[in-house]
């Protein structure tokens, strides 16, 4: 082994007066820089009404400040091979950037200048509202985006989690500009902001590049981003729908439970539980059964969206229009077998295996380590969690992956939503 | 970032470079067969082998190749291309020896159980059913189909419908013994190993396997076309899409690197991480011409290095209340400044600064980078990916005006309308 790995003596992390907070990690082995991190400005903010707002707003962020144009920012951006973008969430609004090392100034001085000095000149808002009601109608249309787009709104009704971040278009349509602002105003502060800076470049000129393009912005008086984690969601009957999307060769569907946050105990042996329903070499027991076994699907994995709050534990498969029952109880039997018997500890012991074994894949690049030190500063994991990471993943039991597929994954009460054309059976 | 070459005795090639950044090893096998090598009646043979070679030998039964890289913390896949068939896995260095394990045992053994073909016939269709739903997909596929009447480009990599439905085991089966023999493959391992020790294993491994017959190269080349082409698709959607594709260099043709830039001015540069999208282009011409003016939707370009003169395809999603005419018109305009001598030398000087970022990210990947070695072996030759950075360097702008002038060419060119159609039920 002859990299060093993040962890409390590699990680430096700093907090600047303001509120935000700086972790560096230096990475020497590429000539280039990764900035990433977020501030709490997601969809959480707005009311169903202005469905799209946070997102509109974070895609405003780079189209036009008090010192550049939009088409200034692209061109300084690109001309050196640099890249940086925005983009919310339902918490939080992400951004990530990266250039090559000796282009750090450049990059920091941007996501300043787009975080501080937005301007949101009225042309870039209607050109920007242009693309996105463009991209929602070619949504319309995916059987895909529209499968989970039900999905989320059949498992989390009148809660954000249920709404669209992208919005709808009728919502997007509404928007004006004052709500752009306001939303800004409102929600961008450093207050709370975390920033990771990993590559070629060292810790200390880092935190006085980052102190000086950032450390004296307050954000606007009285700026109070939303923090607050929705209540969590029970599912108490059945729900299923299906959206027409005619003239399509295949059919999406999305099955699944709230799931559960990231903090929560249970987290880990979900987390493996998981990994053997629907992950695991070529995606885990339903790949085996619907794809490998059944050859009903090109795609079908389960996903266990575990953040702040509790996201989705849902199955997704790709089928022929024919086919949707039978995946469906294809994916219901792997749900009742992980309930109802027992998992082998061989099999349990070669999730736990991949989960540890993977992450020097995890920690190659730039990117991959960003992400995680990211999560370990967003969740409260430790600097020093990937060194006890082997630990608590081969400490869950049989025992545990059985209680929590029980406590979870319901295979009578759920959430299906299927996307496709009309069926002919 | 030296390579050492060594070809064994069977006529395999095999390519080396050490990385010790990181605790991985990325270990390749490429054979030099496509979709281009296939003939009607047989189309998409190439891919459907690469997913049988996944499903089952004595060694390793269904499933088992999956679960040990899995179990290992390793990734793995096969892609197939209309130049190439390849397999990788990236693992923890200190277990590379099962990738070379796999692979040896792939290059002979696997068994194309009938029954697992059947099973797997479904899985392709369901793959191309997945495909078909996207309308960039079927515009493309008859854009392709347009330009090359006689090159087997003509057809896409996954194979049209009625061969899924009719190919037999047999034809699977001869594909195999054709093609998979060592004098046909590239052996390609980067990553935290000691070149010579790795050699060994890999004459151990590799070395007892017979070559085979070479097979013949396919030589259908395209005679010149006379005339634009032009196609309209009509799908479902609301959504209209242009796809317009001018002739292209093949990689080893000098003219390719001139073209490289030309694309990079055009519609910004092109990523090299094989797993990742598309670098942002907006500061290229065609996002200037066609998004900015609230044409288009977004904008992009493509330029494979490819074995023989292939296409480099501009795609816009049109921007909804506009037509794919107006979007094409002002595609057209912008075009014809090109030619008419617009460009500059810091034009020239920023595609090469970018190409150098996309690298140096690239890099940071072993499996990025044997993704490289092994293409450029097999497109041009080993050092072509080596030389990339300074082949771009040294293009000028006379080479590009007269590369615009070559490739550039109305008349030889396919343009596509994708045209939304409601569908009912």
């Amino acid at each position: 082994m002859t990299a060093a790995m993040p962890s409390p003596e590699t990680i430096v992390r700093s907090e600047l007066e303001n509120g935000l907070t700086l972790l560096v990690y230096e990475n020497p082995s590429s000539p280039a820089v990764v900035l990433s991190g977020y501030l709490w400005a997601g969809s959480l903010g707005e009311t169903r009404e202005q469905a799209g707002l946070a997102g509109f707003t974070a895609g405003m962020l780079m189209r036009g400040t008090e010192n550049r144009t939009f088409a200034q920012i692209n061109r300084e951006l690109e001309s050196v091979g640099a890249q940086l973008g925005f983009s919310s969430g339902v918490h939080t609004v992400g951004f990530g950037g990266k250039g090559l090392a000796e282009d750090l100034d450049l990059l920091l001085d941007i996501l300043a200048d787009c975080l501080r000095r937005p301007t949101f000149p009225a042309a870039e808002v209607e050109k920007l509202r242009g693309q996105i009601l463009t991209d929602l109608e070619r949504r319309a249309h995916s059987t895909r985006r529209m499968a989970s787009l039900t999905f989320r709104e059949l498992l989390y009704p009148d809660h954000p989690y249920g709404r669209s971040v992208q919005g709808y278009p009728e919502t997007v349509a509404a928007l004006d500009r004052e709500s752009l602002t306001g939303y800004y105003a409102q929600h961008y502060t450093p207050q709370g902001m975390v920033l990771a800076v990993v590559g070629a470049v060292s810790a200390e000129a880092v935190r006085e590049k980052v102190e000086a393009a950032l450390g004296d912005w307050s954000g606007a008086p009285g700026a109070s981003p939303t923090r607050s984690i929705p209540p969590a969601v029970r599912l108490d009957e059945p729900r299923r729908r299906f959206t027409p999307v005619e003239g399509m060769a295949q059919t999406d569907i999305m099955l699944g439970w709230p799931g559960l946050a990231r903090n929560d105990d249970d987290f880990m042996a979900a987390h493996l539980a998981n990994t053997i329903l629907g992950v695991f070499g070529m995606m885990g027991r339903l790949g085996d059964s619907v794809r490998d076994r059944q050859g009903l699907a090109y795609y079908v994995y389960s996903s266990l969206q575990a953040g702040l709050g509790a996201g989705p534990w849902a199955a997704i498969a790709g089928v022929a229009p024919t086919n949707v029952e039978r995946a469906i109880e294809g994916i219901l039997a792997q749900v009742r077998r992980l309930r109802e018997e027992p998992v082998p500890v061989a099999e349990l012991e070669d999730s736990q295996s991949f989960l540890t074994g993977s992450l020097p894949l995890q920690l190659e690049t730039n990117e991959g380590l960003a992400s995680v030190m990211l999560d370990m500063e967003r969740y409260g994991l430790g600097f020093d969690y990937l060194q006890r990471y082997p630990a608590l993943v081969r400490a869950v039991t049989v025992a545990q992956v059985q209680e929590v597929a029980r406590r979870y994954l319901d295979p009578e009460c759920y959430a299906l939503a299927v996307a496709g054309p009309h069926r002919t059976t | 970032m030296d390579v050492a070459r060594h070809t064994l005795e069977n006529g395999l090639t095999v390519l080396l470079q050490e990385s010790h950044h990181a605790p991985v090893t990325t270990f390749w096998v490429w054979y030099r067969v496509g979709s281009r090598n296939e003939v009607p009646g047989i189309t998409g043979v190439a891919h459907w082998v690469e997913h049988m070679l996944f499903k089952g030998s004595e060694a390793f039964p269904k499933g088992e190749i999956d679960t040990q890289i899995a179990r290992n913390g390793g990734v793995m896949n096969g892609l197939t291309w209309l130049d190439f068939t390849t397999f990788f896995e990236t693992l923890p260095a200190d277990r590379a020896d099962l990738a070379l394990r796999i692979e040896s045992d792939r290059m002979v053994n696997a068994l194309f159980d009938p029954e697992e073909v059947e099973l797997e016939r479904t899985v392709v269709i369901s793959e191309r059913q997945g495909a078909e739903n996207q309308p960039t997909f079927l515009l493309s596929e008859e854009v392709v189909a347009a330009a090359f009447r006689v090159h087997p480009y003509h057809h896409e990599t996954i194979g049209d419908m009625c061969d899924l439905e009719t190919m037999t085991r047999a034809d699977l089966w001869r594909h195999y013994q054709t093609y998979y023999g060592p004098d046909n493959a590239i052996v390609v391992a980067v990553g935290d190993f000691n070149a010579s020790e790795m050699l060994a294993r890999i004459e151990e491994r590799f070395g007892p396997i017979p070559a085979r017959s070479n097979p013949e190269p396919v030589h259908r080349p395209e005679p010149p076309q006379r005339g634009e082409r032009r196609v309209e698709v009509e799908g479902p959607g609301a959504t209209a899409y242009l796809q317009v594709a001018y002739r292209a260099p093949a990689a080893a043709d000098p003219d390719f690197f001139p073209m490289v830039v030309l694309s990079s001015i055009l519609t910004g540069a092109s990523g090299m991480n094989v797993f990742a999208g598309s670098p942002p282009n907006r500061s290229s011409r065609l996002y200037r011409a066609l998004v900015e003016t609230e044409l288009a939707a977004g904008v992009s370009g493509s330029l494979w290095p490819m074995l023989d003169p292939y296409l480099y395809n501009i795609t816009a999603t049109v921007r909804t209340g506009r037509s794919p005419a107006e979007v094409e018109a002002a595609l057209d305009a912008e075009v014809d400044r090109v030619l008419q001598g617009a460009i500059s030398p810091e034009e020239v000087q920023t595609a090469i600064k970018q190409a150098r970022a996309q690298f140096a990210y690239s890099s940071e990947s072993v499996t990025n980078r044997g993704f490289w070695l092994g293409l450029s072996s097999i497109v041009a030759d080993t050092d072509w990916f080596a030389a990339y950075l300074d082949r771009l360097a040294a293009v000028t702008v006379e080479d590009v005006r007269r590369a615009a002038e070559t490739y550039l060419v109305r008349r030889n060119r396919t343009v596509g309308h994708y045209i939304p159609q409601e569908v009912q039920p």
